[in-house]
């Protein structure tokens, strides 16, 4: 999943989307991710990441990851491959 | 170092304009436990989904129901109206603080009597008696509330065949000034319908007519309406007094107090619109109060309050199956609670609350139930704390009509538990098995052999 670069993510889980002037909130996992995004981590690293960081199974944590990742597709936030 | 709990990560698009809840601090908090019970280790005992029945709620409520009237009006009577909820130990639970039984079939009828009601003690209502449960009822000198001149009139031919003088009612419908007018039970009171039929019945000096009885809706949000109800049912009284000298034992005003729940699309959560115990009372004693009725002869006030008094002492627990995005982009949730078995979700918002800890964010999603059915709606656009598969919840006021509307579709139902007022959890209905289903079928024989 890439992110479109000129999105604009505040610290305190805002987003801004220049290309169409519309702003998203997130919570606090969900801006984590999109930073993650934004340093060009892959899949299987953000993956490890939470899994080392958070209480859940790798599975769990890819079905939300994935599930997120629709949201951005839906909302325009990512590169189209 | 412990690791961090785990939260789905979500986003959601700000609509300039309208207030936007992500970042709000939700304003509840987890129900972890219900009277000290843990809810994951009754979900890990019993099972999920589960029904849980707090005696501790029942009696409180009860308490202070009886007591908002008691207060106001020396002579009160409850009659537990039993399709609300008639789960035995409910219904024993309501008698041992004093409640009568209010039932509308043969079925909960005999089943009053098998929970030991005097049958002097039962209003039987309903439009619906048939002639084994009248002469039952007639032998028992229960209190036979007539809904129709089609029942009085069998009331009547029953008294020379039986020899006996049946203790009755009549139930009145009336224009209380809320829509819609319930008029198909009973007898109107402002086309002189009413009075016509309490003519009869004192003309046939056959029954003995010891009451007046009027169910005049269901969740009324105005108290005002039952005071309209008390001064249309005192005229009655005083009119029988007048003419024939007849003094009436009770006012039955049926049932109808709104529970705190929150109806579909209502602006403002229940809680804070409904009207209390107190607004009730008041309005009804100070009908009867006022009237011209003499304070030798005032009723007793009875009431078959059902929703008002159960609601609250009601849960179930359960399970997310699953999240999932729909086409339209929007969230949902899965839940093993369906419309089967929370029937109230076609009125109710019912609040869904985690049982474990959550963040203050909160996502907007509609919380579907497990049939393969459209209709299987919980809740629609809530916003509610973000769950994951595999957490647990609790619905909270759900203990009226539930567990008697319920459906047995798709799945077998589930146990219900009540937790007395020590703690302890019993099993007060055992969750149904394939074999309970399948007991009362029969297969003709010629369909039994078929390989496939
Ligand atoms: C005759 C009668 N009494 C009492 C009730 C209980 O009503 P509620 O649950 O609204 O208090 C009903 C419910 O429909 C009823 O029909």
């Amino acid at each position: 999943m890439q992110l479109k670069n000129n999105i604009a993510i505040s610290e305190n889980g805002f987003i801004f989307d220049p290309n169409t002037g519309e702003s998203y909130s997130l919570n606090p996992i969900g801006t984590e991710i999109l930073n993650l995004l934004k340093e060009k981590k892959t899949d299987d690293e953000i993956i490890n990441f939470l899994n080392e960081k958070y209480d859940s199974d790798k599975l769990t944590i890819e079905k939300s990851l994935n599930e997120f990742y629709s949201f951005l597709q839906e909302y325009n936030l990512s590169e189209n491959d | 170092m412990a690791k961090l709990p785990f939260e789905r990560p979500i986003i959601k698009k700000i609509n300039i304009g309208v207030p936007n809840k992500i970042g709000m601090k939700t304003e509840y908090t987890p129900i972890t436990e219900i009277d000290g019970v843990s809810v994951k280790q009754m979900i890990k005992e019993y099972g999920s989904p589960v029904y849980v029945i707090s005696e501790k709620t029942i009696r409180e409520t009860y308490k202070k129901a009886y007591s908002a009237f008691a207060v106001r009006y020396p002579k009160i009577q409850f009659a537990w109206s039993y399709k609300t909820n008639y789960l035995n130990a409910v219904c024993k639970t309501f008698h041992q603080e004093g409640s009568w039984a209010e039932v509308v079939s043969g079925f909960e009828y005999d089943k009053a009597i098998a929970n030991k009601v005097k049958p002097q003690h039962i209003v039987f209502n309903g439009p619906d008696k048939s002639r084994e449960d009248l002469i039952k009822a007639i032998k028992n000198q229960s209190l036979i509330h007539i809904d129709h001149f089609d029942e009085l009139y069998t009331i009547i031919s029953l008294t020379s065949e039986l020899n006996e003088t049946p203790k009755v009612a009549i139930r009145v419908n009336m224009d209380t000034g809320v829509y819609p007018q319930w008029s198909r039970f009973g007898f109107n009171y402002d086309n002189g319908e009413a009075w016509d039929a309490l003519n009869r019945i004192m003309i046939s000096k056959k029954l003995d007519l010891i009451g007046l009885h009027a169910h005049i809706g269901t969740y009324m949000m105005t108290a005002e309406a039952y005071k309209i109800a008390g001064q249309k049912l005192s005229d009655l009284a005083v009119k029988l007094k007048e003419k024939y000298n007849h003094t009436i034992k009770y006012i039955d005003f049926g049932g109808g107090f709104a529970s705190k729940n929150t109806l579909i699309g209502a602006y403002l959560p229940g809680s804070d619109t409904c009207p209390s115990f107190d607004d009730y009372a008041e309005a009804i004693t100070s009908s009867i109060i006022n009237s011209k009725i003499k304070p030798d002869d005032f009723p007793t006030i009875m009431l078959e309050t059902g929703r008002a008094l159960i609601d609250d002492a009601g849960y179930i627990l359960g399970t997310v199956l699953a999240n999932k995005k729909l086409a339209d982009g929007s969230n949902s949730t899965v839940i093993d609670v369906g419309v089967n078995l929370l029937f109230t979700s076609f009125w109710y918002e019912h609040q869904i609350t985690p049982a474990q800890e959550f963040s203050p964010y909160t996502e907007n999603t509609t919380i579907y139930g497990p049939l393969c059915m459209n209709i299987d709606v919980i809740r629609r656009s809530a916003n509610l704390p973000i769950m994951k598969k595999g957490d647990n919840f609790v619905i909270s006021r759900i203990g009226a009509y539930n567990m008697t509307q319920w459906m047995q579709f798709i799945a077998l139902r589930p146990k219900i538990l009540m937790i007395d007022l020590k703690g302890n959890v019993h099993i007060i209905r055992e969750n149904e098995k394939l074999k309970d289903i399948v007991s009362m079928e029969r297969t003709p024989e010629h369909l039994n052999n078929f390989d496939v």
